[in-house]
C-alpha cells in the first residue's frame, strides 16, 4: 500500500498533555514523544506512558504501521523528532546501523531497578533496548477437523503434510492448510522461519556472505511449496491478517499464523461456528528431522533517542517504564506474551511459550539482514508461485542480496 | 505579446517548475551515481531475551560516520548502479546470450532479471491499455453525444467515476469483485464452471485483470477530451456529407476522426506517459509474484527493512529515459507539424 496512504489511515494517537489520569512517574520536566508500530499491546504501552504527562512534562505517542520508513529520517535529526523508539528484532538494526539510538545502562542504573535481566537487549557490553513483549508464528489447529480425519495433533511439518492429505481424503477440507505466503514481508518471513528450523546459518560466519545455497535452503523451500499443495488457490494474496479471517470463516484447519493474532482468533468474535472453541494453539511445527520449532522469535522493546537532551532522554526512560509496568501488563494481560516480572501466560500466550520453551532461535539481527529480507521477499515470488524451481531461487535471492549488499557497502 | 511580458507572465510557474521538478530530477540523477560506504564492521558480543548470548557482527558507528563525514553523499560508483543485476545487468544478459541454450529458454531467464520483468509488464500495459482506452473512450463520447440533453449530464458524471475513484481504491474494488467470493469471481467460476478458476492465481490472468483494470481507470480521460473535441466539429461539414449520402459509420470515419486527430495524439501522449508509471493495480490487486513494473521496484527498493535509494534512484532516472525513448516519435511529430506551420 502507498505509504502515505497507511499514514493517512493509521491511528495517529496525540495526547499534549491531556490529564485524564495523573500518575505519579517521578519525572519533573521534560518531553517524551513515542514512535511504535499499531497495534493493541503497542497502544496499550503508549497509554499508559502518556498517565505520566503533568504540567511539566508533555508525552505525546504516534502509533503507525510506517513507523520502520519514518524512524531513522526523526531520529537522524537532532534534536530528534521522537524520543522514544519502538523496535523488534529487525527494526532497530537500521537505528543501531547509523548509532542513532543511546545506551541505557545508566539510566537502568537509576530508574530501572524492577526489570528483569532478560528484558535487556544487550551490544556490546551495552544495553541499547528493554524488551517487554515476545511474538512469533506458530501453529493453530482444529481439534474437531483433525479428531474426525483421525489424525494425531502434528509435531512437525511431514506430520502436518499426511494430516492435510487425510483431511483432504476425508473430504473434510478441500484447502486444509494455511499460511501467509503473499510475496513480500510475509513470503521472506516465511522462509526465515523455516529455514531457522533447520538450525543453519544465513551467512558465513564473521561474514555478510550469504551463505542459505545449501541443503537446508532447499529443504525450506521443499517444504513451503509442498505446503501450497493445501492451500486456497489464492495462497498468494494471503498475508498474516488476511489468513487469520479465512481460518476465522472456518476454512482452514491448520495454519501458522502470528501469536499476537492468537487473542482475537480465540475470542468467538466475528468468527464462524465451532472455530474458536476447538482451536488450539502450539509450537510451531519443526523441519527437515529437527527438533526446534521452526519459527524466528521475536521481541518488541523501547529504545531512546541519542539526539536528545539527557532531561528527555530521562523523561522519556521514566514514562516508558511506567508504559511497561506490571500494572499495565496486568490490565492487559491477554493482548501479548509480557515479557515483564509477574506475567503469567494466559490461552492465547501458550503456542509463543511453546516456541520459546522448545527452543526455536530469534529473528537474525545482523546489519545485513534487512537486505536479505528485501532480497527474499521479492525473488522467492516466482518460487511460491510454482513458476520456478528451487535451484534457480536460490540463485536469484543470491543473486539480488549481494547487488544489494555490495551497494550498502556490506559487501566488496 | 512581448518576449518580456511573457516572461513575466510564466515566471512563477517556471519557478516553480524549476524548484518541484528539476532539482528533485537533479538530485535523483545525483543520488543514483553514490553506493553506500563500506561498513566498518567488528565482532562484539550480542544479547538478547530469545537465544542468549552470541558473538557478531556489528557496525563500527564511529569509523562509519567518520567516513560520512568526509563524504557525505556516498561512494561514487558512476554509472555502476546502472549496469548491475537490480537493473540493465549488462554481465548477466551477456552471459545468458553467449551461453548454449535454446531461445524460449534465454528469453526466460532474461525476463527473470528484476529489471527486465519489470520492463515487459511495463510496455505491455502501456501498448495494450493506452489504444484499447482510446478506443474505449472515444466509443463512450460519441454515444453520449447522440444522448438526448436530459441525460447526458448523469451519464457523464458516471462515465467519469473511474477517473475519479482513487486508483488505488479503484484496483482493490475491482480485486475484491474478481475474488472467488465476489460477485465477478464468482459469475467466472459459475461460467467455466470450475470452483478452483482463480484470477489472482495464473499469471496470464492476472495479466487479464491487470490490463482490464487499466482500460477501465483510463477511458473516461479519453472519453473527456473526446467529447470536448466532438462540440467542435463543424455542423455544415457534416450536414453536406448527409446530403451526399454518407452514413453515420462513414461520417465518423472521413469527418470525425481525421478532425479528432491531433487530440488523439495528444490523448496518446498523456495516456502512454501515465501508463509507464503504472504501480497501484500491482499493490491493489496483490499481484507482485506475476507482474511487476518499473515503479513498483522503486517502491520495493525504498519500502523494505534496508531502504536502498542509489538503486531506487537508478530505476527512477531509467524510467524517465523509457518515458523519452516512447514519446520521441510524438514528439519529433509534433516538431515537425511546428515547422511547418511556422514556415
Amino acid at each position: 500500500m502507498k505509504p502515505i496512504l497507511m499514514l493517512a489511515v493509521s491511528t495517529v494517537a496525540l495526547a499534549m498533555g491531556a490529564g485524564a489520569a495523573y500518575a505519579d512517574c517521578g519525572i519533573e520536566a521534560g518531553s517524551v514523544r513515542i514512535l511504535s508500530n499499531d497495534f493493541a499491546a503497542l497502544r496499550a504501552i503508549n497509554a499508559a506512558a502518556q498517565e505520566c504527562a503533568s504540567g511539566t512534562v508533555t508525552v505525546t505517542a504516534n502509533a503507525t504501521a510506517e513507523h520502520k520508513n519514518l524512524q531513522v529520517p526523526a531520529l537522524s535529526i537532532n534534536p530528534a523528532e521522537y524520543s522514544v523508539a519502538v523496535v523488534a528484532n529487525n527494526s532497530i538494526v537500521p537505528l543501531l546501523n547509523d548509532d542513532l539510538i543511546r545506551p541505557l545502562d545508566d539510566l537502568i542504573a537509576q530508574y530501572g531497578q524492577a526489570l528483569l535481566p532478560s528484558q535487556l537487549v544487550k551490544i556490546d557490553g551495552k544495553t541499547m533496548a528493554i524488551a517487554f513483549m515476545g511474538n512469533g508464528q506458530h501453529l493453530f489447529y482444529r481439534k474437531d477437523i483433525l479428531e474426525k480425519a483421525g489424525v494425531e495433533p502434528p509435531k512437525s511439518y511431514d506430520d502436518i503434510l499426511a494430516a492435510a492429505q487425510k483431511i483432504k481424503d476425508a473430504g473434510l477440507m478441500e484447502h486444509p492448510l494455511g499460511a501467509s505466503v503473499k510475496p513480500g514481508w510475509d513470503l521472506a518471513a516465511e522462509f526465515v522461519n523455516h529455514y531457522l528450523g533447520t538450525g543453519a546459518e544465513f551467512f558465513a560466519p564473521g561474514s555478510a556472505e550469504l551463505a542459505i545455497d545449501n541443503d537446508q535452503g532447499r529443504k525450506a523451500l521443499e517444504v513451503m511449496r509442498a505446503m501450497t499443495a493445501y492451500m486456497d488457490p489464492d495462497y498468494l494474496t494471503f498475508d498474516a491478517n488476511e489468513l487469520a479471517k479465512e481460518y476465522e470463516a472456518g476454512n482452514i484447519a491448520l495454519m501458522v499464523e502470528w501469536g499476537s493474532l492468537g487473542g482475537s482468533i480465540l475470542d468467538a468474535d466475528g468468527a464462524a461456528e465451532g472455530v474458536a472453541e476447538n482451536t488450539v494453539l502450539t509450537a510451531a511445527p519443526t523441519i527437515a528431522g529437527g527438533t526446534i520449532p521452526a519459527a524466528a522469535l521475536w521481541w518488541d522493546g523501547f529504545t531512546i533517542a541519542k539526539n536528545i537532551s539527557d532531561q528527555d532522554a530521562a523523561a522519556s526512560f521514566q514514562a516508558m517504564i511506567h508504559g511497561i509496568s506490571p500494572q499495565m501488563m496486568k490490565a492487559n494481560e491477554q493482548t501479548a506474551t509480557w515479557l515483564i516480572e509477574g506475567y503469567q501466560p494466559g490461552p492465547a500466550a501458550v503456542g509463543v511459550v511453546a516456541n520459546a520453551n522448545g527452543g526455536a532461535r530469534p529473528y537474525p539481527m545482523q546489519p545485513y539482514m534487512g537486505l536479505l529480507h528485501t532480497a527474499l521477499s521479492a525473488e522467492l515470488a516466482e518460487f511460491i508461485a510454482g513458476s520456478e524451481d528451487a535451484e534457480q531461487a536460490l540463485a536469484d535471492v543470491k543473486a539480488a542480496y549481494d547487488t544489494a549488499a555490495r551497494d550498502a557497502g556490506f559487501l566488496k | 505579446m512581448p518576449n518580456k511580458t511573457f516572461f513575466a507572465f510564466i515566471l512563477p510557474s517556471l519557478i516553480a517548475m524549476v524548484l518541484f521538478i528539476a532539482l528533485p530530477i537533479v538530485s535523483v540523477v545525483v543520488q543514483s551515481l553514490y553506493v553506500a560506504h563500506e561498513r566498518v564492521m567488528v565482532e562484539v558480543e550480542n544479547c538478547q531475551p530469545f537465544g542468549g548470548c552470541t558473538k557478531e557482527l556489528r557496525v563500527d558507528t564511529a569509523a562509519t560516520t567518520q567516513l560520512q563525514r568526509e563524504q557525505p553523499l556516498g561512494r561514487f560508483n558512476g554509472l555502476g548502479t546502472y549496469f548491475n543485476r537490480a537493473h540493465l545487468a549488462t554481465n548477466e544478459l551477456g552471459a545468458i546470450l553467449s551461453s548454449e541454450r535454446g531461445f524460449g529458454e534465454k528469453v526466460a531467464l532474461i525476463f527473470n532479471l528484476p529489471f527486465y520483468k519489470a520492463l515487459i509488464f511495463t510496455l505491455v500495459y502501456c501498448f495494450v491499455v493506452t489504444p484499447l482506452a482510446m478506443v474505449l473512450g472515444f466509443a463512450i463520447a460519441l454515444a453520449v453525444n447522440a444522448l438526448p440533453k436530459v441525460t447526458k449530464g448523469p451519464i457523464i458524471f458516471f462515465s467519469l467515476l473511474p477517473m475519479i475513484i482513487t486508483p488505488l481504491v479503484g484496483s482493490l474494488i475491482l480485486y475484491w469483485m474478481l475474488s472467488p467470493n465476489g460477485i465477478l469471481g464468482a459469475t467466472i467460476q459459475h461460467i467455466f464452471n470450475d470452483p478452483t478458476l482463480s484470477l489472482r492465481a495464473s499469471p496470464p490472468l492476472t495479466w487479464i485483470a491487470l490490463l482490464v483494470y487499466g482500460v477501465w481507470t483510463n477511458a473516461p480521460f479519453s472519453f473527456v477530451v473526446f467529447y470536448a473535441g466532438l462540440q467542435t466539429v463543424p455542423g455544415d461539414t457534416l450536414e453536406s456529407a448527409m446530403i451526399d449520402g454518407a452514413s453515420r459509420w462513414e461520417r465518423i470515419r472521413y469527418v470525425i476522426i481525421p478532425h479528432l486527430a491531433p487530440l488523439a495524439t495528444f490523448v496518446a501522449l498523456v495516456q502512454l506517459m501515465d501508463n509507464f508509471r503504472v504501480f497501484e493495480p500491482i499493490v491493489g490487486f496483490s499481484a507482485d509474484a506475476n507482474a511487476t513494473s518499473l515503479s513498483w521496484l522503486i517502491y520495493n527498493d525504498l519500502s523494505g527493512d534496508a531502504q536502498q535509494f542509489g538503486s531506487a534512484g537508478a530505476t527512477s532516472v531509467l524510467t524517465i529515459i523509457g518515458v523519452v525513448i516512447l514519446l520521441l516519435p510524438v514528439l519529433i511529430r509534433t516538431w515537425r507539424e511546428f515547422k511547418h506551420k511556422a514556415v
